[in-house]
């Protein structure tokens, strides 16, 4: 039992950390530049593509022995379109102010390219359960890197957490962390600290290896 | 084209691609539909309430509304109540106290402003003739500067601002201006704010733009507006 | 290593990066001396903290081996003067050390350090803190205040983090005109009041919110250009598109647009012009490019003062000349000597090309220390990747 344990908690954290859609793969970037001017738009945004991309998953890979090659794309997309739609509805019965606060990049869900990435290379080929999994480690590393995002730019740029003041009264906003520059510049420190973690961690194995 | 189908070894049958995409969707419209019906009446719930959030805020005596709309042949008519928008109709809200009294009118105006079109919601007071406030439904302005005008007590001294209707009744008496910031002498004219002119500008133009096609086609309707109907 | 190929005449004179920066921070010292005679404590405080800022960070990179260079070039120094100069003499310290540290990591570190920015990097670190603090940076103090010597403005000792106190409320207690915290550029846009050009040349009349005086810094730059630390083709052609343009417009109809003295002596134009668009990393070698950039920022900076929400366009118009530098300098090549027109029609792909100024010697030349890169190798390819 600990072998497939083992590889199914390997599967989740490709996606949440070696992998990551974000900080890695830099995938999906219009929303994580566009909707993450607060932690809590950012986090709205990975959970409603999380369950985008896990529904989408499952059923591609539940559909995979019978879908033939020349129209997977077609088939894939309208799933994909169809779990938008249900998550632009929940969130309207949710919160209108959200979905206002996330306008247009809801709908924008369906081009996100790590969904059709995650159901062409990874749904279209395993079961439903592994399919699942890998799919909602990969939500997980978005929802983490657009939370990363999100609130680097509204303690900056609003002084607060979750619309919770940190820094009191007096606070001065830095107005350029919620316009559209901000997110660039945030989005390129956390690169930039990644890119340094994955430098260091190289240069280890590059030691240890010459050792050996 | 047919050459190179021809050298594919194996070929998927159409009725197989037909059949898969017409299984796929049908999955996906009944999940859609589901979606929309469990939803549905949350959704409009939401948006009632986010209505008369709005207009609560612009006028702060009403206690219920009733929405109209304000056709282009000058009769008004209640939203809902049999038919569609016709073209040209401008929708606005009489906002009504508890006995019933009409405590004034709410319509929207857009105008371009520094970043994107400024959507604010004004309010009427029809027995004085003046715009006595107003309320951001959407806008894309600077932090710290276009975003002023909800908050900027100088420019919040606008109103109560007089939008009287001319003579014959067909356009106001005077345009509702904005101005340069210090320069306001007339009853019609807004203050703007200094360093943010241009959303100054667009709430100006807004208020002006409806109540300049809205207010002559309601005007022979506020005897019977006066009471909750 | 790449040859490089100069058209003669071959100059051989004891000129480093170092001397030429050294040149211009020593140009630069009595416009410091003046802005601090029209502001007092708070802007000498400004021109110490921001470039205390700007000196610290590129110590830091050339430390950590980021950046080549060395912090003795003087580079840095010049990047925290002109960016002090630029920002209003009231600005908070803290947002001063920002805009030092955005200027030297994001428009300097990022690109490789010295002679590899492509933006001005006092400009990036202005534009910053512009698109960060809009309020802070458009808050002018009139110069030439009482007692300017002895009290600092109160929006400079703002605490890290926090809002500036409020300077109007202070002015007002100093019994000023409120209107005064404006700069003429700004008054002439919001309030349609235009300052004579004979006050703007000098900054000397009372209580003005400007920068330093344009006639300084000409002065300042007539020299440096007299001693070819610096191209005069860039200014001029700045100043003369600016003002021509503005000339243009004014004739048209005179009731609408400022005369174009205002035009020429009033915000950063000058200052913009002499010291930050003429930076030699960041604009054009060919004389002829240097002629097309300096016409470029000067229509740049009208259009942008006349027709956008913005008062002053200096900054963004020689930011847009920086990045249209490449592309300049690609079309104004030189056609070498004996080259047919025949040629230039098209029979030879490539004209010489002339990768360094005339004026300027190589860091190996001059005897510099260039530090070691330290590359990784290649990182090993995972099998598992996808997609």
């Amino acid at each position: 039992m600990s072998q497939p344990t083992a590889k199914t908690w390997d599967e989740f954290m490709e996606g949440v950390w070696r992998q990551n859609p974000v900080f890695v793969m830099v995938l999906g970037m219009c929303p994580a530049l566009a909707v993450t001017v607060s932690a809590i738009n950012a986090l709205s945004m990975g959970v409603a593509t999380t369950f985008v991309l896990i529904c989408s998953c499952a059923l591609v890979s539940m559909t995979r022995r019978f879908t033939p090659k020349e129209v997977r794309i077609a088939v894939y997309i309208v799933i994909i379109a169809t779990f938008v739609t249900a998550v632009d509805y929940a969130i309207q019965a949710i919160s209108l102010a959200l979905y206002d606060a996330l306008g247009a990049f809801i709908q924008l869900i369906v081009v996100n390219c790590i969904i059709l990435g995650r159901a062409e290379a990874h749904a279209a080929k395993n079961p439903p359960l592994p399919a699942m999994i890998n799919a909602a480690g990969m939500g997980l590393g978005f929802t983490i890197g657009l939370f990363a995002l999100g609130s680097v730019r509204e303690i900056f740029g609003a002084g607060a957490l979750f619309g919770v003041p940190l820094f009191g009264e007096g606070f001065q906003p830095w107005v350029v962390m919620v316009l559209p520059p901000g997110g660039f510049f945030v989005l390129g420190c956390w690169l930039l600290l990644f890119a340094a973690i994955e430098r260091r961690k190289q240069r280890k194995l590059v030691e240890v290896t010459e050792n050996v | 084209m047919s050459a190179e189908v021809t050298m594919v070894p194996q070929t998927t049958p159409t009725a197989a691609m037909i059949r898969t995409l017409g299984l796929i969707s049908a999955i996906c419209g009944l999940i859609i539909v589901g979606a929309y019906q469990s939803t549905y009446d949350a959704v409009q719930e939401n948006k009632r309430i986010a209505v008369e959030r709005a207009v609560f805020k612009v006028i702060p005596s009403a206690k219920s509304i009733v929405e109209y709309w304000a056709l282009s042949d000058g009769q008004i008519e209640k939203v809902g109540a049999g038919g569609t928008a016709q073209a040209g109709a401008i929708k606005f809200f009489a906002g009504y106290d508890e006995p019933g009294k009409l405590v004034g009118l709410a319509a929207e105006g857009a105008a371009k402003g520094y970043s994107d079109y400024v959507r604010i919601l004004f309010a009427y007071d029809p027995s004085a003739a003046t715009v006595t406030g107003f309320g951001v439904v959407s806008a894309r302005e600077t932090p710290g500067i276009g975003d002023k005008i909800t908050v900027d007590k100088a420019f919040l001294a606008n109103f109560p601002l007089e939008a009287k209707l001319s003579d014959d009744g067909m356009v106001l008496a005077h345009e509702i201006r904005t101005v340069k910031h210090g320069s306001k002498t007339n009853p019609w004219e807004i203050d703007a704010i200094s360093g943010a002119t241009i959303t100054s500008r667009a709430v100006g133009k807004g208020i002006n733009d409806t109540a300049q096609t809205l207010l002559p086609r309601i005007a022979p309707h506020l005897e019977k507006l006066k009471e909750k109907s | 290593m790449s040859i490089e190929i100069r058209s003669a005449p071959h100059i051989k004179a004891p000129r480093s990066v170092e001397m030429i920066m050294r040149h211009v921070v020593w140009s630069l010292m009595p416009i410091c001396a003046f802005y601090i005679y029209q502001y007092g404590l708070s802007a000498f405080a400004s021109l110490v903290v921001v470039t205390g800022s700007c000196l610290l960070t590129e110590r830091w990179f050339t430390k950590t081996g980021t950046q080549s260079g060395d912090i003795s070039d003087y580079s840095a120094v010049i990047t925290g003067l002109l960016l002090a100069l630029s920002l209003p003499p009231g600005f908070p310290l803290w947002m001063g050390a920002v805009a030092g540290f955005v200027a030297i990591a994001l428009g300097k570190a990022l690109f490789g350090g010295i002679g590899f920015n492509v933006f001005n990097p006092a400009l990036v670190g202005r534009a910053f803190v512009q698109a960060a603090f809009p309020q802070a940076i458009a808050t002018y103090t009139p110069s030439f205040l009482p007692g300017r010597f002895h009290e600092m403005v109160p929006s400079s000792m703002a605490v890290p983090f926090m809002q500036p106190a409020d300077v109007l409320e202070w002015l007002k207690l100093k019994q000023l005109d409120a209107l005064a915290g404006a700069t003429p550029l700004a008054k002439w846009k919001f309030e349609g009041v235009l300052a004579g050009a004979e006050e703007l040349v000098t900054s000397l009349s009372g209580h003005m919110a400007v920068g330093p005086s344009p006639a300084l810094i000409l002065v300042c730059g007539i020299y440096l250009a007299m001693r070819r630390f610096m191209d005069w083709r860039i200014p001029a052609a700045i100043l003369g598109s600016a003002g021509l343009t503005a000339w243009i417009l004014f004739a048209i109809s005179p009731e609408r647009f400022p005369n174009p003295f205002f035009m020429l002596f009033s915000g950063g134009l000058i200052l913009g012009a002499v010291y930050m668009a003429t930076d030699m990393a960041t604009s054009p070698v060919t004389p002829k490019g240097m002629w097309v950039y300096g016409a470029f920022i000067g229509l740049m900076t009208v259009v942008i003062r006349y027709y956008s929400g913005l008062p002053e366009g200096v900054m963004y118009a020689i930011l847009l000349g920086n990045a249209a530098t490449p592309l300049i300098e690609r079309i104004t090549q030189p056609t070498p000597f004996g080259k047919s027109a025949l040629a230039r029609l098209g029979q030879v792909k490539r004209g010489a090309s002339y990768p360094l100024h005339p004026g300027y010697i190589s860091r190996e030349d001059a005897g510099a220390v260039t530090p070691k890169k330290r590359f990784l190798p290649n990182k090993p390819k995972r099998e598992d990747r996808e997609s």
